[in-house]
């Protein structure tokens, strides 16, 4: 059983049509890649999964549930987790209290709940730990490369035990050295497990890491193929329209 | 021997990642780039220096006045800090303080008891403080904007309420109401047992020192402050994170209204009337001690250390200036100065600084 099933999605906003009719799944420990040009609805395929707002036709299943997501805390609850293309980092915090960020943990008993902050420098250090990052707990977010920073947020997702993380562009704007690392913690997600959704426009980046790929165009889906039955030219040409469908 | 040697080399590695690397946040190395700190040493060193200048700067006396003159301002500049944390700014205080004022002062005067004037006074306040954090967190406007509106409606209804007159006729709890605000501890002799050498604290140093310390805490310990932190940085990513952003901003905006509400009641014990005019450009010169003391106008910085340092800084300077018999319109430059002298010395520490900006700007010339 897939652990996520996307079924027949449409989804208009007025008299535009963002997506028709998409239909596919991601089975557990499998890295997919959603890609198409500006425009194709990728952005919007990504909020819908992450709860930001629900289709306007079909249905979404995580886990055999079928799921009506209208806030992305109740996509979370179902262990779906996005890491944004703007990171959503706050800079002014180290890495361990980003990860932390909005699910501290506490100790004591009200109204002396406070932080307990040497179990989060712990619990951080060995999510980086297990990411194979060389991000230190107490390290400020504004000092860190692109690569922490993903690491940062990936070990956010992490924490949560996320069974299916989404990623938006997550080797965008980043170094070449970085976007190593960064494909590098989404293979130990993979080993871990953990399923991941890889939007991205980088072809090199998705050949390398994705198991297989997804290509949407004008909000509608014209490919899915296994990576090793693929090429990055029919995947260009499935993406700009040159190939029709394959 | 060959293994040792690759090791010998990945240590050294190791090592130069190390350095290259940013060191990790150590508490000494927090409380030397902060600005806080900086102004704490400056104030020292212009005390030290005043005293030496002027014999009775130093007196037990002028202690008693400088921190009691200070004290409300800092303490409305801890609700500040608050404010200025999440990003925003808050205009409104000077104005929250006349109101308050003027609403105690009339139930005062209709002889009610003083806990029940002190309360209205602060539901007063804590009124103006939600008006503010409603428009501002939850309908998205801008601080600056809901701020300065509310600056005027306050003022303006603390004219209306008091019908423009000087309150000062109590009724029966006015011994009350100035032993709250004239109240000094440690006392000297007959009545105490301090040394003379030891000022006599007032009754506003010690809120201020109570809720300086509380605030300090929250500060360090809560989850509710980290989430102020995040908001200040990044108001959207704290919102992903399910932090709920609009109910925190919401009470920063009250609990800045608070702190002006007490300080109001301090006041207007300490001189037994209520005038609407109490307060009045208060604002700004709790934004400036405010801002000296570190906190960050952009958001994401602020402590309420620096709050209290950076008020007391601006009054040492004052008292210094009339102690050393400079004529007293020469206040606001030197205030002025010290602010834009501060903010620059935190610049060095964070964000861009002068030396960088100044060589920047040579080589551009060239080019």
């Amino acid at each position: 059983m897939a652990l996520l099933d996307v079924r027949s999605i449409s989804k208009s906003f007025g008299a535009i049509r963002a997506l028709h009719d998409v239909s596919f799944s991601v089975d557990a420990g499998e890295v997919v890649g959603l890609m198409g040009d500006n425009g194709a609805g990728k952005s919007t395929m990504v909020k819908l999964i992450a709860g930001n707002f629900p289709p306007s036709e079909g249905a979404i299943v995580v886990d055999g549930k079928a799921c009506h997501f209208h806030r992305p805390i109740e996509a979370r609850a179902e262990g779906i987790e996005v890491v944004y293309q703007e990171l959503a980092l706050a800079d002014n915090l180290t890495a361990a209290e980003n990860v932390f960020l909005g699910r501290e943990i506490k100790k004591g008993f009200w109204p002396l709940r406070i932080l307990d902050k040497q179990s989060m420098i712990r619990r951080a250090g060995e999510l980086f730990d297990e990411l194979k990052s060389e991000t230190r707990p107490r390290d400020l977010v504004k000092k860190m490369s692109g690569g922490q920073r993903q690491a940062v947020a990936i070990a956010r997702a992490r924490l949560s035990n996320a069974k299916l993380v989404l990623m938006d562009e997550p080797t965008a704007a980043i170094s070449v050295r970085q976007v190593a690392e960064v494909l590098e913690l989404i293979r130990r997600l993979k080993s871990s497990g953990v399923s991941v959704m890889l939007i991205s426009h980088r072809m090199p980046d998705v050949f390398t890491v994705c198991d297989r790929i997804v290509v949407l165009r004008r909000g509608s889906k014209v490919a899915d193929k296994e990576t090793a039955k693929t090429s990055p030219e029919q995947i260009t040409g499935l993406i700009t329209g040159a190939i029709r469908e394959a | 021997m060959k293994l040792s040697a690759i090791q010998a080399t990945e240590e050294t590695h190791a090592a130069i990642s190390d350095i290259v690397n940013i060191r990790e946040q150590s508490a000494l190395h927090r409380v030397m780039t902060s600005q806080a700190f900086w102004v704490a040493a400056a104030l020292f060193a212009l005390v030290v220096f005043m005293t030496w200048l002027e014999p009775t700067f130093g007196t037990a006396d002028n202690v008693t006045n400088i921190t009691r003159n200070f004290a409300p301002l800092a303490i409305m500049s801890l609700g500040m800090t608050v404010v200025i944390i999440t990003g925003g700014i808050d205009l409104s205080v000077g104005s929250v303080m006349g109101l308050v004022a003027i609403v105690t002062g009339l139930l005062l005067t209709w002889h009610h008891s003083w806990y029940v004037a002190f309360a209205a006074g602060l539901l007063a306040g804590l009124a103006c403080g939600a008006f503010n954090g409603f428009f501002v967190a939850y309908i998205g406007m801008p601080s600056f904007v809901v701020t300065l509106g509310m600056l005027s409606i306050a003022r303006s209804l603390a004219v209306v309420l008091s019908g423009n007159q000087m309150l000062y006729q109590f009724g029966p709890d006015a011994p009350i109401v100035r032993a709250i605000g004239q109240a000094k501890w440690p006392l000297h002799p007959p009545t105490g047992w301090a040394p003379r050498w030891m000022p006599e604290f007032s009754s506003h140093f010690w809120v201020m020192v109570i809720l300086a310390l509380i605030l300090g805490a929250i500060f360090i310990f809560t989850a509710w402050a980290r989430h102020l932190y995040a908001i200040g940085s990044n108001e959207n990513a704290a919102r992903l994170t399910g932090v709920s952003v609009d109910w925190i901003k919401f009470q920063a905006y009250v609990f800045s209204a608070l702190t002006a509400s007490i300080a109001s009641l301090l006041l207007l014990g300490y001189s037994g009337s209520a005038i609407n005019a109490m307060g009045t450009g208060y604002e700004l010169r709790v934004i400036a001690g405010t801002v000296i003391g570190g906190a960050n106008l952009m958001g994401g910085y602020g402590t309420a250390f620096g709050a209290v340092i950076g008020s007391a800084f601006l009054e040492v300077i004052r008292n210094a200036l009339l102690m050393a018999g400079i004529d007293s319109n020469w206040q606001g430059a030197f205030v002025g100065m010290f602010i834009v002298i501060a903010v620059l010395l935190g610049m060095q520490t964070s964000g861009t600084s002068l030396v960088a900006t100044i060589r920047e700007w040579i080589v551009w010339k060239r080019v």
